[in-house]
């Protein structure tokens, strides 16, 4: 965990104040919605269908026991009891009130947790690997370099009107498990050759209207010049990204525009021109900020219990739960535990206050005091001694967040669609509950293998659908709901945006498309262990479509 | 930003002027007396353009009740009943169509910890 210091503290708690401030005088009329608009937005309190939004940073995933017990409260006295994860280390509660808010961000404060920066045009919540400093496969812990780049642009002024958002992904595993390459800036950190860590800078990544992968401008950056090449592609996009059109706003556009080499020569440019002021970190802060990460006192343990074989020889759901649910962890003995938020026809990401008060408290006693989110929109206790994952795992059961289904075909990423989201065209919401309810049966999604279905309620892509192996994008049509289908998209270390399979299908179609193209699947692997994705790849959409279109 | 007042308007059948209520966010309609109703049969029709316009007009002078007022198509049902016109507004007046989570979940769960 990261350790709070004084000037945190002081920071939330005054952004508390003044946003208290700010209500006090919309709410009496002395704002104009207009003024106001743009002040609860830098709080991350947007306006949807039914109520106020309110959008808290989880930075880089990680939540303190105490953390996830305040979010309980808050959803218990201020919202409807429950609350959703995004897919940006988020969480939103959907019933807010304008006149609660400040005093449920005085609560939320308490504990660290805030809005800002989860709105508007700056440096969005900085996301990372939810395992990170946990998984075997990390060089090191990414969240050093999350929090140290969090820090510099939370409130910097120079980015605080950019253009548009700006997403900023970190990853330092083997595996990319948090999707940089769809992010406008992303860093994996690697070895080079002769065995010096640094980082990978990709940029003009980003889904919505015009998909693109972000593109390598710098293969390899000294750790030392972190946050001055940060702070130049930064400048660079504020000076050169047009404000003129919402739509062609964003970096990738930019970056799309003049080429990737043509932008890394500007960043280039300007970065050799305070590469080595103020921002050319000294080893010493970076030796900081890692001592603020604080690491279990873990145990030396048995890394095979053999009270955990035979559990599993002795039950079937815990077998099949320890196979799907539970990854290696880098210390012997410890085990990292997937608590999947999509039980068959639940609402993907949604966890309410009774569960996560149970989470809470099942973090003490086993994970150290610690949970992690992960922009799949489920949860992970990062250090679970093996010896305890029985009695974890009928815990998670007993609130239902032990569906043996994680990155199958049920772990559904959704956005709230138009259930709750002023700007969707279509729900996306049921459309995964009922494709689900079909693929219940667990021997069904096993025998299926990895296969991951994204689902977005509109063109600005939250549900990521681009990158789904399966992925479903809702549209309009005269008053209707309509689908359109993508196949082969992956968010992985081999990013690949889907490719359109033909026409949209209508609402009431959809899981049987999403059946008749698993089906197919079936057919066309060549081994049982090829999976989707790659079949996909392999014989590329046209056998799917010839199969969807007669079939419908 | 085109303010709605300076948008063309265009109606092809009945409407309403909605929005949402300022303290809590709810979903309110503009009723002929000028005040705001959370109940859609209270709402004032507008069969023209030139009335949505008049309506619309002084609904979003009132942003001291409730913001973002708009126009929002509405359906006469068979009953003489008014209902809302599309999914969208059909969702802001009902509420999801999906069960919402703390339903589904107990006040007390004995968990084994």
């Amino acid at each position: 965990m990261y350790l709070y210091d004084e000037l945190d503290r002081t920071l939330i708690a005054e952004r508390v104040g003044e946003f208290r401030d700010q209500i006090a005088r919309r709410l009496a009329g002395e704002l104009t919605e207009e003024e106001f608009k743009p002040l609860r937005l830098m709080n991350g309190v947007y306006l949807q269908l039914h109520a106020y939004m309110l959008r808290i940073a989880i930075p880089y995933g990680t939540l303190s026991s105490a953390q996830l017990r305040m979010l309980a409260h808050v959803a218990r006295h201020y919202d409807r009891g429950f609350g959703h994860f995004t897919t940006r280390q988020n969480i939103q509660f959907h019933w807010i009130k304008l006149k609660e808010l400040p005093d449920a961000m005085a609560e939320l404060a308490s504990v660290g947790l805030h809005g800002m920066q989860t709105s508007g045009n700056n440096v969005r919540n900085i996301t990372t690997d939810q395992w990170a400093g946990v998984a075997p496969d990390e060089i090191e812990d990414p969240r050093i370099w999350a929090e140290l780049i969090r820090q510099h642009v939370t409130l910097h002024p120079e980015f605080s009107f950019m253009p548009r958002k700006f997403k900023i992904a970190v990853g330092a595993a083997a595996q990319d498990r948090a999707a940089l390459r769809i992010h406008d800036l992303a860093l994996r950190l690697h070895r080079n050759g002769k065995g010096e860590t640094g980082f990978e800078v990709m940029v003009g990544g980003g889904l919505g209207r015009t998909p693109y992968l972000a593109q390598t401008i710098k293969p390899f950056l000294r750790k030392r010049d972190v946050l001055s090449y940060i702070e130049a592609v930064l400048r660079t996009y504020n000076q050169f990204g047009r404000r003129d059109n919402i739509w062609k706003a964003r970096i990738k556009i930019l970056v799309h525009d003049l080429g990737a080499e043509a932008f890394a020569k500007e960043v280039e440019a300007e970065w050799q021109s305070i590469k080595d002021g103020a921002l050319a970190l000294d080893p010493a802060v970076i030796a900081e900020m890692a001592a603020r990460f604080r690491y279990p006192d873990y145990a030396p343990l048995d890394e095979s219990p053999p009270a955990l074989a035979d559990a599993r020889r002795a039950d079937r759901r815990f077998d099949a739960w320890m196979s799907n649910a539970v990854a290696k962890h880098k210390i012997p003995g410890y085990a990292i535990v997937t608590l999947s938020l999509k039980p068959e026809a639940g609402t993907p990401g949604d966890c309410t206050a009774v569960q996560m008060e149970a989470i809470a408290d099942l973090a003490d006693r086993y994970s150290f005091g610690e949970i992690r989110v992960g922009h799949e929109q489920n949860m992970v206790l990062p250090h679970v001694a093996k010896r305890d994952l029985p009695r974890v795992w009928r815990a998670l059961d007993a609130i239902g967040v032990a569906t043996p289904n994680v990155g199958l075909v049920s772990d559904i990423i959704s956005c709230p669609g138009l259930d709750y989201c002023s700007l969707a065209n279509a729900r996306s919401i049921p459309v995964a509950q009922e494709i689900s309810r079909r693929f219940r049966k667990p021997e069904l999604a096993r025998e299926l293998g990895r296969l991951h279905i994204n689902i977005s309620g509109c063109i600005n892509a939250c549900g990521h659908h681009h990158v789904g192996h399966i992925g479903i994008l809702g549209v309009e049509k005269n008053d209707q709901e309509f689908y359109q289908i993508t196949l082969g998209g992956k968010a992985d270390d081999d990013a690949k945006l889907g490719t359109l399979i033909g026409p949209a299908v209508p609402y009431a179609q959809v899981a049987d498309a999403v059946e008749t193209i698993v089906t197919a699947y079936l057919e066309l692997r060549e081994r049982p262990d090829e999976l989707f994705v790659d079949t996909v790849k392999r014989t590329g959409i046209e056998p799917f479509k010839e199969r969807l279109y007669a079939a419908h | 930003m085109t303010s709605p007042l300076d948008q063309k308007i265009r109606i092809s059948g009945p409407v309403v002027i909605t929005a949402n209520r300022l303290v809590d966010g709810a979903v309110v309609y503009r009723r002929a007396d000028g005040a705001w109703t959370d109940n859609l049969e209270d709402g004032a029709i507008a069969m023209s353009a030139t009335c949505a316009r008049e309506l619309l007009a002084a609904a979003t002078k009132d942003e001291i009740s409730a913001v973002g007022a708009y126009i929002a198509p509405v359906r006469i049902a068979g009953d003489g009943k008014m209902r809302p016109g599309n999914l969208r507004e059909l969702i802001r007046a009902a509420g999801p169509t999906v069960e919402q989570a703390a339903t589904k979940a107990t006040e007390s769960v004995d968990v084994p910890l």
